[in-house]
């Protein structure tokens, strides 16, 4: 099965849903998803901290139809959680990856509309 | 893809979720779907929001900074009250761990991440059902308490004036009655009332009318007010009888009814007058041979038959000091076991064989029904009249207000009763009342009317009816006299009592002489004055007690006439 980055039927729903507001969620989205991969970064020690944010990051991404994010984020909230942490460093770098892949593909939906 | 449930009715609706972006687009759906939507971005935030803004639904992300979904939700459920204030969790949670943990904090249903605005529609409006069937159940919860409250306060208040009312008499002072009675016995429809006569006997009713609760226990009101005003004044069963049934009869409706028994227990003459209509046997216990004489329904009750059919006949049976008489309502008899069964009469009989010690009669009763029933009843009625001896006469100064200024001191008037007034008409009560004008007689008023009761009957029983006392020289005997007396008193078309009164004042206040004459064969005075006193004897009390009571008696015109005087000081 391939890896789908950006379900494009996801981002269908969305823009009937939020009409005018569709381009401003998309920018939150970007905005929000920003922080949380920097702050992924910050916490690379912190195996609580890293589910947590992992579990939120999850869910936008999930809703935002940023597929292979979501599973990611599913991941490193699993192995987090997990008695014997191993491999989270690996797993953040993975999703720190993941979103500059996916990162531009949002602007240039965002760029169909005017600010 | 807009195929949204129809919204039933527009919901505030908060939403407690602290990513933005799932924040701005579950806002949107919501909003989308009709709803005004109130937004925290924590647990702590989300509590004071709905402290502040009361919104009816809330939508609680789990994970949150601050304080997390579970804490706000039991927060939030706690504040709400009885009020069913649904909370959605919005989780991707999938361990049934933390599912469980959605559930205990009170979380009502669950929404998956990615959201599916279909869904969502579908779950706000099956929570906003739910809602709205709870606020119901609380309302009516609410109506149906308030009317409760309503009731048991009319009842209270219904209570307490029929408490005065039913316990006006004697029935908690007397020294010889004791009974039982269930505390919303009268909104079972029972009844049970005591007072005394003028000349010292005691009247007592026990009645039970149909139905149950208030419209059973209205009829208590005007039957109460004819027993103790009549009773009061000296009128007998028979005329208070006649005017019970003649109220009841007019006020109550056809299906409502009385069934009662009515007695005069008098411990001068030593009987018992017994008038039942509809009530279970009540008993005449004699003590000496614990013999019980049962008290039979011999009429249909109160309120069912016109004046014109209805039947005021009462029995007579002696009593020696000491018997008893009890009575009891339907509600004993009729208690019924698991398998309906009733108790009845033939168990009540073995109770009362059984029975050792009669101050525990009630006791072994209850015992009984208790036992058979496995559970006690509320309508159950039981009275108990004990028969003692010196029971003062009361004299009636409450029931008068005036000052006796304008006491009457200076009269005379004469009445003659004839044959068709004399089977129908006790002219005594009025006699009594007409007497009681003079306010120096008021302290006398019993030992005035008990004179007059016996010196009347005298004249009617053994004067105009013929009928010789000596025949109540045992029960069989005493028996025959009252149903001679009933008999002789129907057929009864010539004859007359005459009453003459004369009033005069004297130096030191005044003095009545009553003369009561009657038509029959007269008797031989010497004869029967000479008699030996015999307290024990059921003939012979009236005379002796005419004698205690009044200061002078004299007969003349071969017995046929005999003659009293009551004198009085006059007050300071």
């Amino acid at each position: 099965m391939a890896e789908i980055h950006l379900d494009p039927d996801v981002l269908l729903g969305l823009q009937e849903v939020m009409e005018s507001e569709y381009p401003k969620l998309l920018d939150t989205f970007l905005d929000d998803s920003q922080k949380r991969v920097e702050a992924l970064r910050k916490a690379r020690d912190d195996a609580k901290a890293l589910g947590r944010i992992a579990h939120s990051f999850k869910g936008s991404s999930g809703n935002l139809g940023a597929v292979r994010l979501a599973q990611l984020c599913q991941q490193l909230e699993d192995r987090s959680a997990e008695k014997a942490v191993t491999g989270l460093e690996g797993l953040v770098d993975q999703i720190d990856h993941e979103f500059a892949l996916v990162k531009p593909l949002y602007e240039r939906e965002r760029g169909r509309f005017q600010a | 893809m807009n195929t949204l449930a129809p919204v039933l009715e527009a919901l505030t609706v908060l939403i407690a979720e602290d990513s933005a972006a799932d924040l701005l687009l579950l806002s949107t759906i919501v909003r989308r779907q009709g709803h005004q939507v109130l937004t925290a971005r924590n647990g702590q935030e989300a509590v004071e929001v709905f402290t502040r803004e009361r919104p009816q639904l809330v939508l609680m992300d789990a994970l949150m900074p601050v304080m997390d979904g579970f804490e706000a939700a039991r927060q939030i459920k706690q504040l709400a009250g009885e009020a069913l204030v649904p909370i959605i969790f919005l989780t991707s949670l999938r361990e049934s761990e933390a599912l469980a943990q959605c559930l205990d904090a009170g979380g009502d249903d669950f929404l998956a991440k990615p959201y599916n605005q279909i869904i969502l529609a579908a779950k706000i409006n099956a929570m906003d059902r739910l809602r709205r069937l709870q606020a119901t159940v609380l309302q009516q919860r609410d109506l149906i308490a308030r009317h409760n409250d309503y009731l048991l306060h009319e009842q209270r208040v219904a209570k307490a004036v029929f408490d005065k009312v039913a316990h006006s008499g004697c029935i908690n002072a007397a020294p010889n009655i004791r009974y039982v009675q269930s505390p919303y016995a009268l909104f079972n429809g029972d009844l049970l009332l005591a007072a005394y006569t003028p000349s010292g006997d005691m009247h007592v009713l026990l009645g039970d009318f149909t139905g149950h609760g208030l419209p059973a226990a209205v009829g208590a009101m005007p039957l109460a007010e004819v027993f103790y005003g009549m009773t009061a004044k000296g009128y007998g069963l028979a005329q208070t009888l006649r005017e019970m049934n003649a109220k009841l009869k007019r006020i109550l409706p056809v299906d409502m009814f009385c069934c009662a028994t009515l007695l005069c227990l008098s411990a001068q003459r030593r009987v018992v007058e017994v008038w039942n209509g509809g009530m279970p046997d009540g008993y005449v216990h004699d003590v000496a041979t614990g013999r019980r004489t049962p008290l039979v329904s011999r009429h249909l009750p109160l309120g069912v038959l016109a004046a014109e059919a209805f039947d005021d006949r009462t029995e007579v049976w002696p009593m020696a000091l000491g018997d008893r008489v009890f009575l009891l309502s339907d509600g004993v008899l009729d208690t019924a076991d698991a398998y309906e069964q009733l108790f009845g009469a033939e168990r009540l009989q073995q109770v009362f064989a059984a029975n050792r010690e009669p101050d525990r009669l009630f006791e072994d009763i209850e015992r009984a029904l208790a036992g058979f029933r496995g559970e006690v009843r509320d309508d159950i009625s039981m009275v108990e009249i004990t028969l003692l001896a010196g029971q003062p006469l009361r004299s009636q100064g409450a029931l008068y207000s005036d000052s006796g200024q304008l006491s009457p001191l200076d009269w005379s008037v004469s009445f003659e009763f004839r044959a068709e007034s004399l089977k129908r008409y006790n002219p005594l009560p009025y006699l009594l009342q007409l007497l009681l004008e003079i306010h120096g007689l008021r302290e006398q008023s019993g030992a005035l009317y008990s004179v007059m009761a016996e010196l009347y009957s005298n004249a009617l029983e053994h004067g105009v009816l013929g009928l010789d006392s000596r025949l109540k020289r045992n029960a069989q005997g005493f028996a025959d006299y009252y149903r001679l007396r009933n008999e002789r008193l129907a057929q009864l078309d010539s004859g007359h009592v005459r009453v003459h009164v004369h009033v005069l004042p004297t130096a030191a206040g005044g003095c009545l002489t009553l003369r009561i004459e009657d038509s029959g064969p007269g008797f031989d005075v010497e004869k029967v004055l000479a008699r030996p006193l015999d307290v024990d004897r059921l003939s012979g009390r009236g005379l002796s007690l005419v004698r205690q009571l009044s200061s002078d008696v004299r007969w003349s015109d071969g017995g046929r006439s005999v003659c009293v005087e009551f004198s009085w000081e006059a007050l300071a």
